[in-house]
């Protein structure tokens, strides 16, 4: 793959999950060493065999996972690797070699001015002295950044950075990214959004199956060009819906305290309703109490107050089981811990959790596990979801994401449920899966089901939901339909703005 | 007024004591220290401090000079941890297994060359004890001076480590890296840095201070290096380790304690004054090994490195 990025722009790099995009950077970066071919910066070619040559280039990265030391200060982590030693001691300091000088008292001193400047001239402002595990996620990136540039990084590379912020945040960052380039830094956008690169970037190349599709100008192209792009197909992007036929309340969750495993509330007095035929869409950026509540509903943990009834019956404070027996299934937010046994096959999978009832057992007492039968219903779920595995006895590790949630979801919708919970569920997804998936949660409406979604994708809740609520802090700050509100009302209430005016609304 | 000097007596003796015990424990366990906190689990102290007690004795022995003893031990101890580093950081090898392996090779390895130096099964013959230090100044200060007035001077090295590992840790770009080590290693890689490197002095030192362990046992404490004859304290190190949550100061504190519990029960068994809780004594020796059994089921919370226990492999694909 051959692409070229000139100085000075802003240039998006487009692709599905496992495209190649991530790889590409890490390789540019120096943290994974290439195969075969040549990177060429500024006019000289590189070998780059550690993050360290990638540094002295000019190359910094701001990584999807942050690489940051939750335990230390923010001066600690941004200069670990460049730590300057007090020049009190100049002399030894200057004549220290190399296995002296790291023993010196570390200069925070001086380290912590320069990181007050650098955020002060870019508006990047976060206190040095703080611990990373006390800022939020969006400060935690500021701290990314900052370390790039404390670095004296020209060419900056952002992997997804949009995927952990809430929508004020999101522009802030792009405010920042828009000053860098003006400054004549060169910035790489990595990201399988549309929207983002449309926003910022002046081209945009797209990768699809590890090589370069096409590099195009955004005055050029449209969201619907970049993820044909990107797919290889057309994509439908309005969710065809029908309006909701909303029958009785199936869940009625009342007044409903959580508290985390640290013993901190998280859900402080929820209370809301999901009628049959309706979606009801959660929405708030994570950790605001979402992964509490939806334990606490799918009986993953136990409540500290309140009720939760299904078709009437209170079934708060009951094991995993006998919610699941109740009728509530669960599509879980981290799929790989709790929606799937990675070690398992797809059979044994696709019949996790129903895996005992009478249906999959044989033998006296059923205590034995009936193969045929189950074999008999992965076969027909496989083809009806149109799962892509290799073979129904391979294990589901070597599943693609977007293939093993639609197992889950396959899974999770095949056994009639009651009320089905979708958290997350289409996180890390590419266009093609989420799609999928999107259509697969809107039939099941039209069919008369309970869905209860919880996402901190403004995209997917509102293009999914009948009724949204946003949950801020442990409490549902407002409940209302697409209709009477907008995607920025939403982002701001998300963000906990204008809590005092609607709460009153909520209460009734 | 007989009873106040008594008492006073005693507690100085016991201080003493406490003191002497707890120093192998005490090194060892700033050996792990610097392991775990690179994320290096390193069980195997137990055989650094044997090894380092052989080195001492076996090079005083030869050079009747104590200090080479002292030498000797850490640099056979650091040797010995370089295999450990080689096999958990080169190769990614199994940290328990590696660790296991270290403790029962030095019981193996010493026991054999017990009888190719000197040609017994026991116990070696006696060398040079390193000579105490007297603190003139402080030696005529009730309590404190028949504590701290007449020591090993490897006593005095200790509490001087503690400090220097303290400042090492947390205030030099070494400490800031090791760190980051064992929390989290690719954040380190990212930021330029190489973890194997980071890590393998880090098992190294571990090594080296187990092995000044083992040297203050054979020729300070003892004068002679016999069969096993840490007995077990490479493990009562690891405890304190956990029980001073991974930290100089909770190492030097849990050491005191495990060192005092050691020290009362050498009291009882040689000192009148204490003669009435002979009857206990068994009991006594029990209390060291509850409190680890205690200190590894965690009733004080202690936080671990995060990525302590796993070797860093660099991200297949982000």
């Amino acid at each position: 793959m051959t692409l070229r990025i000139e100085e000075g722009e802003v240039h998006g790099l487009l692709g599905e999950n496992g495209a190649g995009k991530s790889t590409l950077m890490n390789i540019l970066y120096g943290l994974l060493s290439k195969d075969s071919g040549r990177i060429v910066i500024k006019g000289e070619e590189a070998d780059l065999q550690s993050p360290q040559d990638a540094i002295v280039r000019g190359v910094g990265m701001v990584h999807q996972h942050f690489k940051l030391i939750p335990t230390l200060t923010v001066t600690e982590n941004v200069i670990l690797g460049l730590e300057s030693t007090l020049k009190r001691l100049g002399a030894i300091s200057r004549r220290a070699s190399g296995l002296i000088k790291p023993f010196i008292r570390t200069d925070y001193k001086s380290a912590e001015e320069k990181i007050r400047r650098i955020s002060e001239e870019n508006g990047l402002i976060v206190d040095p002295q703080a611990k990373v595990a006390d800022l939020s996620v969006g400060l935690q990136q500021r701290v990314e950044i900052i370390k790039t540039l404390y670095r004296d990084a020209d060419i900056l590379i952002l992997d997804e950075p949009t995927s952990v912020l809430t929508p004020h945040e999101v522009d802030e960052l792009f405010e920042t990214l828009e000053a860098f380039r003006d400054s004549g830094k060169t910035i790489i956008l990595i990201t399988h959004k549309l929207r983002e690169p449309m926003a910022l970037c002046d081209r945009i190349s797209v990768l699809r199956d590890g090589s370069l599709v096409g590099t195009v100008n955004r005055q050029d192209t449209s969201p619907e060009e970049l993820a044909e792009l990107m797919v290889g197909r057309p994509v439908v992007f309005r969710i065809e819906k029908a309006p909701a036929s909303i029958g009785e309340a199936v869940l009625s969750v009342r007044e409903l305290k959580v508290a985390d495993s640290r013993g901190l509330t998280r859900v402080r007095g929820v209370s809301f309703e999901v009628h049959a035929g309706e979606i009801f869409g959660i929405a708030g950026v994570e950790g605001n109490g979402q992964t509490e509540l939806v334990e606490a509903i799918s009986g993953l943990r136990r409540p500290l107050g309140g009720h939760i009834f299904l078709s009437g019956q209170d079934i708060a404070g009951q094991n995993a089981r006998s919610v699941r027996e109740a009728g509530v299934s669960h599509i879980p937010e981290d799929r790989q811990k709790r929606g799937l046994v990675l070690g398992y096959n797809v059979r044994e999978n696709m019949v996790l959790g129903k895996h005992h009832t009478d249906r999959f057992t044989s033998g006296p007492r059923g205590l034995l596990i009936d193969g045929d039968s189950i074999l008999e219903t992965s076969e027909k779920l496989v083809d009806d979801f149109s799962i892509k595995v290799g073979s129904l006895k391979g294990q589901v590790s070597t599943l693609s994401g977007g293939n093993q949630q639609k197992l889950i979801v396959a899974r999770e919708l095949a056994f009639g449920p009651k009320l089905v919970i979708a958290a997350q569920p289409t996180r890390g997804l590419d266009v093609g899966a989420t799609e999928y998936i999107h259509n697969v949660l809107v039939t099941m409406r039209d069919a008369g089901g309970a869905l209860l979604l919880v996402t901190a994708d403004l995209d997917e809740v509102w293009s999914l939901a009948d009724r949204i609520g946003v949950i801020f802090d442990g409490q549902l700050v407002a409940i209302k339909t697409p209709e009477e509100t907008s995607m920025q009302e939403l982002g701001l209430l998300m963000a906990g703005h204008g809590v005092d005016q609607s709460s009153q609304g909520v209460s009734n | 007024m007989q009873d106040i000097q008594t008492l006073v007596a005693l507690t100085g003796w016991l201080l003493k004591a406490t003191l002497m015990m707890s120093t192998p424990l005490v090194l060892a366990a700033l050996g792990g220290l610097f392991s775990e906190k690179t994320g290096i689990v390193n069980i195997g102290l137990e055989g650094m401090m044997l090894i380092g007690a052989f080195s001492a004795v076996a090079a005083t022995y030869f050079t009747d000079n104590p200090w080479l003893g002292v030498l000797a031990a850490v640099i056979a101890g650091g040797m010995l941890a370089s295999i450990h580093a080689i096999v958990c950081v080169k190769y990614k090898g199994n940290q328990i297994v590696s660790g296991a392996g270290i403790i029962l090779f030095a019981g193996g390895f010493t026991t054999l060359m017990l009888e190719v130096v000197w040609g017994v099964k026991g116990v070696s013959d006696s060398v040079t004890r390193l000579p105490n230090v007297v603190i003139e100044p402080i030696s005529d200060i009730p309590i404190l001076g028949v504590a701290l007035g007449a020591q090993s001077p490897l006593v005095y090295i200790m509490l001087i480590l503690v400090v220097v590992s303290w400042f090492v840790i947390y205030k030099t770009p070494f400490g800031l890296r090791i760190q980051a080590a064992g929390e989290d290693p690719s954040a380190l890689d990212a930021a330029g840095v190489s973890v194997s490197s980071v890590r393998m002095i880090g098992v190294v030192l571990s090594g080296c201070l187990s092995g000044l362990g083992g040297a203050y046992l054979a020729i300070s404490y003892a004068s002679e290096f016999g069969k096993m004859m840490t007995v077990g304290r490479g493990f009562i190190a690891l405890a304190a380790l956990i029980f001073g949550n991974w930290t100089p100061f909770g190492c030097l504190i849990a050491g005191a304690l495990f060192g005092f519990l050691d020290g009362l029960q050498f009291a009882i068994s040689i000192l009148p004054e204490f003669s009435f809780m002979l009857e206990y004594v068994n009991f006594i020796k029990m209390i060291p090994y509850v409190l680890v059994i205690v200190a590894l089921a965690g009733i004080r919370k202690s936080v671990p490195p995060k990525a302590i226990g796993t070797p860093y492999e660099k991200e297949a694909r982000g």
